[in-house]
């Protein structure tokens, strides 16, 4: 039982000191704040809200896609958000992509397709940097997984613009962002209240917005996150079970020796 | 080769086989009736957890493996394939991902096992040299692996590990550019990387297999660090610890599941999911989580080692950190000459057994400096527990071989565990 108790002790101390360890180096830069906000995706039996997902999709289509690419988003994805297919369809045919060559060898421009990849703002890297004076946008199909913080750090970035103090040196083009690393972000604050129109009578405010779309990034990056848990639970509850009825027989199989 | 007296089996198609080739005697005198000392705790379910952390690897490896590119172009985009697009793929993935988390934390505690009760000692020392090398095998491959989604934290960190090869006099450079193929990380070496992260758990399952061979000819070792002397300090290995492994696999399994499908992320750095871009170095560079008490003692030399008061240096710092980390692993090998204490079991060493556990505790604490940014006060506390580190192999174990008196030791594993029922009575 001590020993037990020893192994139990040393496994949770290895799982604490390595979480820490992963909170420490989310920190870094100038003091920055981040929300803790409630999400419907939050805990073991979390599911994604399909109106939020929806109006975060608009959000992102109607404002962030200017500057912002999902090139590991294809329009037929958008269907796992509630949409039937003739809506996908209609969604991705607003969309110009170029393609070809065509039997005489040139390029063409056609409506898109559920199998084209979202559309990027920018024909590339550079083009997208110059057009930002000199800050690239970063691609937002993984942005949750891809800052601690997830869902919370891309509300808090909305959310998080202010007026800079005075001893602050801002650059043209810069903006003063709580949230931000070094609280420096060369991203313009892009939503404004009212700015998109809802057509499910949800609030038309920056918050509201941050919001959806925040919850519709953590989708676009994890969109197996329900149907993992799914098979999680059920895995879990195999495993625990199988593991009950082991203890029993090694129970049974060890008493001929506690004689 | 022939494999000595053979008993017949009732089974005529096992017995066909058997007299032929006989891995059914096989595999009942090496887990059927082998006998096991009798009072094995839970700390022995970790060799068998390994081994099935290395199956799993390896299964989820080569499915991975038939989707996964190669290429510094498409690599990261075609393990985001994998996790989008392919059946179950972001099972696969997070399976192999936390999968290596996993096994890192069953052969840190069949380590810490050896250790306490002293397995690595007579006439065990070939099998700890063997699993050292294991251990050695799983960082190359583990670190091999991690750059192949091609992200920002992996690539980096392959260029900061391969670069610490220049600090070797005279060769360095010559073999940093033989290591990437080339003059910087790039698609060469992200190629070479996945045939050697595709080779070597192959070349683990042979050392294993060697590790096991080794262990089926000295027999376990047990907690008390007494051999078995009579038939009544043992037990046929089935059905005993058959169902006491399963056990405890299970329960083992029950964590790596939760962490796998809850909590997926929590051991990856989210710079691990930004794709490589060599021109762009990230704020802080830090490896995977069993890598962090090896990466503090590598940053805890920042002084060069001369002759003081003068200019003559030996060991510049660069090269001092390099050979302190692979000398933390490397002292291992030679344990079992360090500690010559006639008593196995750290049950009857009170004073190593102190130092011991001060030891796990510096390596946490090393392992959460690993972490931090190098600068302050955690280059002071990293040094004081590499400090530490080393006194342990080098200084305490030899003299504590020496002047510790044990504590009585039993008779044998059966008088142990009679005495122990009376108490309990
Ligand atoms: C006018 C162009 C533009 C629009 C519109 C825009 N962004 Fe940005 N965004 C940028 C630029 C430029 C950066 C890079 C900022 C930097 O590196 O300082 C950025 C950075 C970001 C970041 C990353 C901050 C970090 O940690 O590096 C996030 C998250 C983000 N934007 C989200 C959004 C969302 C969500 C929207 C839509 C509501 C949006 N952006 C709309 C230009 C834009
Ligand atoms: C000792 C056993 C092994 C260990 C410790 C190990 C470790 C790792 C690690 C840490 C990663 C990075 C995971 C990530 O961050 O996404 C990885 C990726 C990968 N490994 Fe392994 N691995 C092992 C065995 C194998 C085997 C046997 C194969 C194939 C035959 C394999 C194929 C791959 C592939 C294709 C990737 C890239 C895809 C991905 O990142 O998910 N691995 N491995």
């Amino acid at each position: 039982m001590k020993n037990t108790a020893i192994i139990i002790f040393v496994s949770v101390l290895m799982l604490g000191a390595i979480v820490q360890s992963d909170k420490s180096l989310a920190a870094g830069g100038h003091e920055t704040h981040m929300e803790n906000l409630e999400w419907s995706f939050d805990g073991p039996f979390g599911t994604y809200d399909r109106g939020a997902l929806q109006r975060g999709l608009q959000v992102y289509r109607q404002v962030c896609s200017a500057c912002h690419s999902m090139k590991h988003m294809y329009y037929r994805n958008i269907g796992a958000l509630g949409y039937n297919e003739a809506q996908v369809k209609a969604i991705a045919s607003e969309y110009m992509v170029e393609d070809g060559p065509d039997d005489e060898g040139e390029m063409f421009s056609r409506p898109g397709k559920p199998s084209d990849r979202f559309v990027s703002p920018f024909p590339n890297r550079k083009a997208a940097t110059y057009a930002n004076n000199g800050a690239f946008p970063p691609d937002l199909s993984l942005i949750t997984k891809a800052r601690a913080g997830g869902a919370d750090y891309v509300y808090s970035i909305l959310t998080g613009y202010e007026h800079a103090p005075k001893d602050a040196h801002l650059l043209d083009g810069q903006y003063w962002n709580k949230a931000m690393a070094g609280n420096v972000i060369a991203m313009a604050p892009p939503l404004a209240d009212g700015m998109i129109a809802y057509e499910d009578g949800t609030a038309e405010t920056v918050e509201q917005y941050s919001r959806d779309v925040a919850h519709f990034l953590t989708w676009a990056a994890a969109p197996d996150m329900e149907e993992r848990k799914r098979i999680g639970i059920m895995t879990l509850l195999f495993l625990a079970v199988f593991a009950s009825i082991m203890y029993a027989v090694k129970r049974k199989v060890w008493s001929d020796l506690k004689k | 080769m022939a494999s000595g007296k053979r008993e017949k089996f009732d089974n005529p198609v096992v017995e066909w086989i058997d007299s032929r080739l006989p891995v059914f005697t096989l595999m009942q005198k090496e887990y059927g009736v082998f006998p096991t000392p009798k009072n094995f705790n839970y700390f022995w379910n970790f060799g068998a957890i390994a081994m099935v952390m290395l199956v799993t690897m390896i299964i989820t490896g080569v499915v991975l493996a038939m989707q996964y590119t190669a290429h510094a172009d498409l690599a990261f985009e075609s393990v985001q394939r994998i996790m989008r697009d392919v059946n179950y793929g972001w099972m696969l993935r997070y399976l192999h991902m936390n999968g290596a988390s996993f096994f890192f934390i069953a052969v840190y505690i069949h380590i810490f096992r050896g250790m306490y009760y002293g397995s690595y000692k007579q006439p065990r020392e070939l099998l700890w040299i063997l699993g050292v090398l294991i251990f050695l095998l799983m960082m190359a491959t583990a670190f091999l692996g991690y750059t192949l989604p091609w992200s920002q934290m992996g690539g980096w960190g392959a260029t900061v590990i391969t670069n610490l090869f220049s600090a070797i006099p005279g060769i360095g450079d010559t073999l940093v550019t033989f290591l990437w193929g080339g003059f910087s990380v790039d698609n060469p070496t992200l190629k070479r990387f996945f045939a050697l992260h595709f080779l070597l758990p192959f070349v683990i399952f042979a050392v294993v297999f060697l590790h096991v061979w080794a262990l089926h000819i000295t027999g376990s070792n047990n907690p008390l660090g007494v051999e078995p002397k009579t038939k009544k300090d043992t037990i046929p290995f089935h059905p005993y610890y058959t169902v006491k492994d399963t056990f405890g696999l299970l329960v083992f399994l029950m964590l790596y599941v939760l962490v796998s499908f809850f909590l997926p992320y929590i051991f990856a750095h989210p710079d691990h999911f930004v794709e490589y871009n060599p021109m762009q170095t990230p704020a802080h560079i830090v490896p995977e989580w069993y890598f962090l008490p090896f990466y503090a003692i590598l940053r805890a030399i920042t002084f060069d080692i001369g002759i003081p008061f003068t200019d003559i240096v030996f060991i510049e710092a660069k090269l001092g950190g390099v050979l302190a980390m692979f000398g933390a692993v490397g002292v291992l090998f030679i344990l079992p000459w360090l500690d010559t204490h006639p008593v196995r079991s750290a049950r009857f060493r009170p004073l190593y057994r102190l130092s011991l556990i001060a030891l796990v505790a510096a390596v946490f604490g090393l392992g959460y400096v690993g972490a931090q940014a190098a600068e302050g006060i955690w280059v002071i506390l990293g040094q004081l527990l590499t400090g530490y580190y080393f006194l342990f192999f080098f200084v305490i174990v030899p003299v504590l071989s020496r002047i510790e008196k044990a504590t009585p030791v039993p008779e044998s594993i059966n008088a142990a565990v009679l005495e122990k029922k009376k108490k309990k009575a």
